[in-house]
């Protein structure tokens, strides 16, 4: 197999785009994919400082290292979510990356300053850990960018993420979440712009990209989200991939091109008439923002304090 | 070779190409990496008994919408 470039020894095909690359070459795809995606959104300008989520796997070592390297200032910042032993050994992965290249991480603790981990708020809330998760994440994220002065959060969504949740979406027809489904969210009151820069790139380039650039990262699965449906449809797509490559790619960029204006013509509207919490300040259609009554739950001694009080 | 999630170790007599190795074992190649040492190796490689390579799921499934 040789590289599509320079004729060299390939080490990774991207069927979809009819090419093989060497190590040098895939780097080189990798950062124009990522370019190309931050300018046809209008993802990140120039001089705007960015928060990427890192868990210490593939998609966002890997994105952290591509923005890094076109030039973008980009902070990293880390949640302990108090998954045992993966949480301590996705930490490790993160600092590890981070003080190897003299980059700045961010940590948060979900236990140290909430009180609880996702385990055991999922269970007292009554959720599914992938849910509580999901939502603690994007709360503190949302947090952490706004305190910290950031533009931008930076998320590791890569194709295969994208076109699963929308493949998802569409068996199920969740026209709420299908309006909301697009490479950026613009930046609201009370919430930061919101961009993933890996969505031209699929889940097998990240881990080979990873390999090539020697990352190491977090290859074991989240225990607590073994089995859920997102895996199935990953794999579901990929058997659709294998017999005829660029499914992936057409399925999610055709819907942005052609299907998803036509989910998000109220969602503007919605979010015009969201209240401040109660508790903690961030944007929400109810008093209580879904964080605050997940702490709440969790550690039902625990009330956050209003913002300001 | 050694597969991981869950991990495990397989013999295989070769020699083999790396595609006939993951459809033997009935892997998808879009849901994995085959790497030798640290280095990737492409799908047309041709593996022999002396080859140790691992490999990788690439799949991960705690993407929540951001």
């Amino acid at each position: 197999m040789k590289c599509t470039v320079c004729k060299g020894p390939a080490v990774i095909d991207a069927r979809r785009h009819n090419a093989n690359f060497c190590p040098a070459h895939f780097i080189a795809h990798c950062e124009e994919q990522v370019r190309r995606a931050v300018h046809q959104f209008g993802m990140i300008d120039s001089g705007e400082r960015v928060l990427v989520a890192v868990s210490g796997g593939k998609d966002s070592l890997a994105l952290w290292d591509l923005l890094v390297r076109l030039g973008f200032a980009a902070d990293g910042l880390y949640l302990g979510l108090g998954i045992g032993e993966y949480s301590d050994e996705s930490g490790r992965y993160a600092r590890e990356f981070a003080g190897r290249r003299g980059l700045r991480l961010h940590e948060v603790d979900l236990r140290d300053e909430y009180g609880f981990d996702v385990p055991t708020g999922a269970k007292a809330a009554k959720r599914v850990p992938c849910s509580a998760c999901g939502l603690s994440k994007r709360h503190l994220f949302d947090r952490a960018a706004l305190e910290g002065g950031y533009d931008v959060v930076a998320t590791g969504h890569n194709l295969d993420d994208e076109a699963a949740v929308l493949f998802g979406n569409v068996l199920r027809w969740n026209v709420d979440y299908l309006a909301r489904q697009a490479p950026v969210l613009p930046a609201r009151s009370g919430f930061p712009r919101k961009v993933k820069p890996l969505v031209r790139l699929a889940e097998r380039e990240m881990a080979a990209y990873c390999v090539v650039r020697g990352i190491d990262y977090q290859v074991e699965e989240c225990p607590m989200a073994v089995g859920n449906r997102h895996l199935g449809y990953k794999e579901a797509l990929n058997t659709i991939e294998v017999q005829s490559p660029g499914s992936k790619a057409a399925f999610y960029f055709e819907f942005l091109d052609k299907a998803a204006h036509r989910f998000n013509a109220g969602f503007g509207e919605e979010q015009a008439s969201l209240l401040a919490c109660e508790r903690c300040g961030a944007p929400t259609p109810v008093a209580v923002c879904a964080f605050c009554r997940l702490v709440e739950r969790a550690v039902p001694s625990r009330r956050i304090q209003v913002a300001g009080a | 070779m050694t597969l991981r999630n869950p991990k495990r170790v397989v013999e295989i007599e070769g020699p083999l190409r790396v595609h006939s190795l993951l459809d033997r074992l009935e892997l998808n190649r879009e849901s994995v990496l085959v790497i030798r040492g640290d280095t990737l190796v492409p799908n047309d490689a041709l593996l022999d008994d002396a080859d140790t390579v691992e490999i990788r799921p690439v799949i991960s499934g705690g993407a929540v919408p951001a």
